[in-house]
């Protein structure tokens, strides 16, 4: 062990830095993308129960081996590259709508202390990167030449543009209430329990970030770019094999994204909803509840990833001008009024941004 | 100045809305419907024809396949036009075992549609609720028929059997423990009849399940209300029938303006729509699931009480049985002769139409008195329905063009024939 050390303490600073990023990031995706697999494995169980069905049990133990048995069909399925389309692009698409989704782990603070770029104007960064990501379902539309792929492309373009913004001023809240864009500060902030949390001070902003998150990431009730009975399977409706199962992980990690973001900008984050709690820290078993820690972020994606279930479950899809009259005519006027709200809350000295 | 191209999509064959082989040919304005013009013939299988080219009884089998979510509905149409050729009565048992299956296939028929509407729409719990209960549906025609969709249960004179007492039973597994078993198999104990009257029972309250997700839905209903419109004047002039006419607002149907069978008898409202749109024929046809839910009921207490032939006694129509035809030279002749030769329908022309859970399916017989009709032509609702797509789609969005599809109950088995 000491000799280990000792290797370690030998090295350049720099090589330490690099060396130290690079194990975090393989951490971080690799926890990302298991957690992609398996929560392949929760929807299909919880939407099953709620369906009246089982879900997958056959592979493994409670059918626990399903997603790997997924990956490892899809991976050995030819890639189909439609004749007419832009090959370039077309191959490309698929890695432009999975890049963004694991570069913004990047500033995902996932447990006190642990983050692997933290940077000033994280929320900026979450904000562009999150944007990106919809130049991977254009292109794919566009550079497929297929109709029902163009069709979906375009539904996706008005579709995003139209919830970003609406996104964009709730977080336009958050930055008011926390007073910083470092997403370790936004969650600093928060501390203290759940009256603390922005849940609780801006609930509309957090409705609107949530439904729109939703949307963001073409899940139902908004999945009009797949649209599965109307234009079949959308923008990725000529894909298979391995470039398929790259827009389902993006869609995935997108997924596992918004959830995180949306804990942590109005759910405090790793920030525990029992602190100060203390009676609790003299139960010897208990007393991790009141700590801070990776398990309460992950406990609050999975309960926002278990939502994402469930609304596909319960909800019939909306027309594609619906969704557009929902972002622009009820979702940006509720957040303009509570940035304005916040505004003169601020002025007046009420509330937690005092 | 550029002339404005419309955009041409093609929808189906293969998709997965065109509820089997429709192909619509759209003409688009960005996602707003110019025109649509359905093209058929896909499945067409010359059910007419092969009908003109067997004995009268052996075609009972090709109408299951005509509309194959409602099955006894299309073999009572043809059943009926042969008995009106043939100028018999049937037992009344008989007439009571129709009217309960056929009212089993509208519920049959119509959880398929909701099943699928749902589906069309993006509401995907719904499919799954539907086929739960369709499932014990099923397992009826199974018990009476020996087979799951395709029974040929109806025959001219009556019906093949009388109900049996026995349920079919799911039988031990793997994957299902011992309690479940017994709780599957709980209703499956006792007769045919005991097993409807318990799904009944049930039945009500999973309708008020499907409503619970759907009815009060306000996406559900920015999908439906004001989707593909239709007068009543326009219904009447496009030969709509059926839950399509009736949610327009016209109270007509068969079973109460030209009752058949015993439905004279029978207790049961026609719910009748306002507005035209595809969520009033939602409501339309979600409460003729309830109304149908009674009349099996009524079905299920007189055929309680009241044991009796079910097929006509009349060896020269009807088939001896398989005891009969082992001990008696006679019979031996007559099932040989009515199997192979069937028997020759006195010469003119009948037409029977039957208030199909789709609409009105009637069936126009022409006998020359051979053993083969001359002409069989079958009069589809469906066909009428799908010709007033463009009608119905223009001006809508590309995803309501899904909406009308599922509202209008399509299926190819019966448009193509």
């Amino acid at each position: 062990m000491g000799f280990v050390v000792g290797i370690w303490e030998s090295l350049d600073p720099m090589l330490q830095y690099v060396i130290l990023s690079t194990f975090k990031i393989l951490i971080v995706t690799v926890g990302v993308i298991l957690t992609v697999a398996f929560s392949t494995y929760f929807e299909r169980k919880v939407i099953g129960g709620m369906q009246a069905r089982v879900g997958p049990n056959r592979v493994g133990p409670m059918g626990l081996g399903q997603p790997f048995a997924d990956v490892i069909k899809l991976l050995i399925k030819e890639i189909v590259v439609p004749t007419a389309s832009n090959k370039f692009l077309f191959v490309i698409a698929p890695l432009l709508s999975l890049i963004p989704a694991l570069a913004t782990w990047a500033v995902m603070p996932l447990h006190p202390g642990f983050v692997i770029a933290d940077i000033n104007a994280g929320l900026l960064y979450v904000l562009a990167l999150t944007s990106v990501g919809v130049y991977g379902v254009i292109l794919a539309g566009w550079a497929t030449n297929s109709k029902y792929a163009l069709l979906g492309a375009m539904r996706s373009a008005a579709q995003i543009v139209a919830y970003e913004i609406a996104m964009g001023f709730a977080l336009v809240g958050v930055l008011m209430a926390a007073g910083s864009l470092n997403l370790g500060d936004i969650i600093a902030k928060q501390e203290g329990g759940v009256s603390n949390w922005f849940l609780v001070w801006l609930f509309p902003l957090f409705i609107v970030y949530w439904v729109s998150g939703v949307a963001e990431t073409n899940r139902a009730p908004f999945d009009v770019a797949e649209g599965e009975s109307e234009i079949v399977a959308g923008f990725h409706v000529e894909y298979s094999g391995v470039a398929f199962a790259l827009f389902f992980l993006a869609e995935y990690a997108n997924m596992v994204l918004i959830s995180g973001m949306t804990a942590i900008f109005f759910l405090g984050g790793w920030a525990s909803p029992f602190e100060g709690w203390t009676f609790l820290n003299g139960i010897p078993v208990l007393s991790f509840l009141t700590e801070p820690g990776f398990h309460w972020l992950f406990a609050k994606i999975c309960f926002f990833m278990y939502s994402f279930f469930w609304f596909r479950a319960t909800f019939p899809r909306y027309r594609y001008d619906q969704i557009m009259r929902l972002g622009w005519k009820v979702f940006i006027p509720v957040t303009i009024i509570w940035i304005a709200v916040e505004a003169v809350a601020a002025w007046a000295n009420v509330g937690p941004w005092a | 100045m550029a002339e404005i191209q419309s955009y041409t999509l093609n929808f189906g064959p293969q998709h997965p809305a065109a509820h089997g082989v429709l192909r619509l040919v759209l003409e688009l304005d960005g996602e707003t419907i110019q025109k649509a013009d359905p093209h058929v013939g896909l499945l067409h299988r010359a059910t007419e024809k092969l009908a003109e080219s067997k004995p009268f009884s052996q075609s009972i089998g090709y109408m299951d396949r005509l509309d194959y979510v409602s099955m006894m509905c299309n073999e009572h149409g043809y059943v009926l036009a042969i008995e009106k050729l043939l100028g018999i009565e049937v037992p009344e048992r008989a007439q009571y075992i129709r009217v309960m299956f056929d009212e089993i296939t509208r519920i049959l028929n119509h959880l398929m549609w909701l099943g699928a509407h749902g589906l069309d729409i993006g509401a995907m719990t719904m499919f799954l609720y539907c086929f739960r209960e369709r499932e014990d549906l099923m397992d009826c025609y199974e018990a009476v028929s020996g087979t799951r969709m395709h029974a040929t249960y109806y025959r001219p004179g009556g019906v093949y059997r009388d109900l049996p007492d026995t349920m079919p039973k799911y039988k031990e597994s793997r994957f299902r423990s011992k309690k479940e078993l017994d709780a599957m198999n709980a209703t499956r104990e006792g007769t045919l009849l005991d097993f409807i009257e318990a799904f009944t029972d049930k039945f009500p309250g999973c309708v008020d399940e499907y409503e619970t997700l759907l009815t009060d839905n306000r996406i559900w209903k920015q999908r439906t209300v004001n989707i593909g419109v239709v007068t009543p004047e326009r219904a009447m002039n496009l030969g709509f029938s059926g839950p399509m006419l009736r949610g327009s607002g016209v109270a007509w149907d068969l079973r109460k303006k030209q009752p058949y069978e015993v439905y004279d008898r029978m207790d049961f409202d026609i719910p009748v729509g306002v507005n035209g749109d595809c969520y009033d024929r939602y409501l339309v046809r979600v409460e003729e699931m309830r109304q149908s839910n009674r009349i099996v009921r009524q079905c299920v207490e007189w055929l309680r009480e009241n044991p009796g032939p079910v097929m006509l006694d009349d060896r020269k129509i009807t088939v001896p049985t398989r005891v009969e035809m082992k001990d008696d030279m006679e019979s031996l002749i007559h099932h040989f002769k009515l199997f192979t030769e069937g028997y020759c329908v006195p010469e003119g022309e009948a037409y029977a139409a039957v208030e199909h859970p789709k609409g009105e399916f009637g069936v126009y017989l022409v006998s020359d008195g051979a053993n083969k009709p001359y002409r069989v032509k079958i009069r589809a609702p469906g066909f009428a329905h799908l010709s007033a797509m463009s009608e119905m789609v223009e001006g809508h969005m590309l995803a309501d063009v899904v909406a009308v599809i599922g509202t209008q109950d399509i299926v190819f088995g019966e448009v193509d024939r």
